[in-house]
């Protein structure tokens, strides 16, 4: 198992394969989850989880997701005797769970990586009051010009940004991790959104309770 | 395109004009939209042919390459901003000319959510196929929608949601027009980037409409066999 990971690029556009199959469990996660992933195994200690990585970049089209984990999960059974899909719903409508229920395997909980970050219950209670609110992970922020600022067109269409984010009124940067560089970066992005600006240390939320059930089976 | 600025649009023919429109609607170019809407105006044309000939066809094309995957959110966002500008011309017009009005539409995104690019796609291309939309904006209670069918009667509610976590507040509102005995009484059509047709029929639509243009084909063809049952 690969201790170090591909630069950010990598990770968006081709994820993480699993350079040595060494662990009992494998966790088949997004992209953007390989830092925290790999942070929390650390600090547990587990070497008998496995970590491979779809492209982050599959946000971009959800309706990709499920057969993409779909695949992951077929060739994962060779080798391994649990599968973990750390993927929440991300978009898919129901169609992840639907298709996790059929191959048998679990993912986690709730809508999305804000949710499980900020914690699935607190995300549920804040949601309402924060409707017009647009987040970024640390991920998302070192990624802000691949999957927003260039997706969006606002490199070449400014005149889009309006249109896209007229009703959010502030960009929420959840940080994971303590970094003043990506503290400045998620202001900046702010800035270039015309959005008012929070920054709300959620460190790892429910991605690091659930990766710490799956250690302890 | 490469040559754009060679071309002058008033010295197009009328299908040349036609087909050099859809290919500025293709590339968001909204001034020469209106520059084409306003030769083809002075030209004679009627109002409503301006909106479905050079119009909603070339939005269709572009409604069917984003369906296709070849175009993406910010090209269609650019086609419609320049579909926009031509209807913004047009609309007084139709007012005058009395072009076919094919049925009413109240459409809104639901509460707690503020996304409003694909629900405003599907008011102007159903507004273009002749339906008169009464847009509810974002963050739409069920009280509001059922305010806005009570004062409206429209033939149609359209309900919108990008977010997994509102799109089950369609149910909500389609449970509460049930129990109200209002239910059988409107079309409901559901649409948005996480929905799917199973969720659609699970909350009781009579449709999932997956993009703008199958929102105006699923619209026409229900409106008809509804009227057609009356």
């Amino acid at each position: 198992m690969t201790d170090t990971l591909p630069d950010d690029n990598t990770l968006t556009e081709a994820g993480l394969a699993p350079e040595a199959r060494t662990g009992r469990v494998l966790l088949i996660a997004c992209g953007a989850l390989a830092h925290e992933v790999l942070a929390v195994k650390r600090a547990g200690g587990w070497d008998h989880l496995d970590l491979q990585c779809l492209p982050a970049n599959l946000h971009l089209w959800p309706d990709r997701i499920p057969a993409a984990v779909e695949a992951a999960v077929a060739e994962a059974r060779h080798t391994y005797q649990q599968v973990f899909i750390l993927y929440a719903d991300c978009g898919t409508g129901g169609l992840l769970q639907q298709k996790c229920r059929d191959l048998r395997v679990e993912m986690l909980e709730g809508p999305h990586c804000y949710s499980f970050f900020e914690g699935n219950d607190r995300f549920a209670e804040i949601a309402e009051t924060e409707i017009t609110a647009f987040y970024l992970t640390d991920f998302l922020v070192r990624q802000f010009d691949a999957f927003v600022w260039r997706p969006m067109g606002f490199d070449k269409h400014p005149e889009l940004i309006q249109m896209m984010f007229g009703n959010y009124d502030k960009l929420v940067y959840q940080a994971q991790t303590d970094d003043p560089v990506l503290d400045a970066k998620a202001q900046a992005a702010a800035e270039r959104l015309g959005l008012a600006y929070e920054r709300r240390f959620t460190g790892y939320g429910d991605l690091a309770v659930e990766i710490e059930r799956i250690a302890a089976r | 395109m490469a040559d754009e600025d060679d071309i002058i649009l008033s010295e197009l023919n009328d299908e040349e004009l036609v087909l050099q429109m859809h290919d500025d609607l293709y590339d968001g170019l909204k001034e020469e939209i209106e520059e084409g809407v306003n030769i083809l105006l002075e030209r004679g044309w009627a109002p409503y042919d301006v909106l479905t000939k050079a119009l909603v066809a070339g939005m269709t094309i572009v409604g069917a390459d984003f369906r296709d995957g070849i175009l993406f959110v910010p090209e269609v966002l650019l086609a419609a901003n320049a579909m926009k500008a031509g209807m913004a011309i047009l609309k007084p017009l139709l007012a005058e000319t009395g072009a076919p009005r094919m049925g009413k539409m109240v459409i809104g995104t639901v509460k707690g959510d503020i996304h409003d690019i694909g629900k405003n796609l599907v008011g102007m291309m159903m507004e273009g196929a002749g339906f008169e939309v009464l847009d509810l904006g974002i963050n739409n209670s069920v009280e509001k929608y059922l305010e806005a069918l009570e004062a409206e009667q429209p033939d149609i509610l359209g309900m919108s949601a990008l977010l997994t976590t509102t799109m089950p507040y369609m149910k909500v509102v389609i449970d509460t027009m049930k129990e109200k005995g209002m239910r059988e009484d409107y079309i409901v059509l559901v649409g948005g980037a996480p929905l799917n047709e199973e969720f659609g029929k699970a909350i009781g639509a009579d449709a999932y409409c997956r993009d703008a243009a199958v929102a105006v084909e699923t619209a026409k063809t229900m409106v008809a066999r509804k009227h057609n049952t009356l």
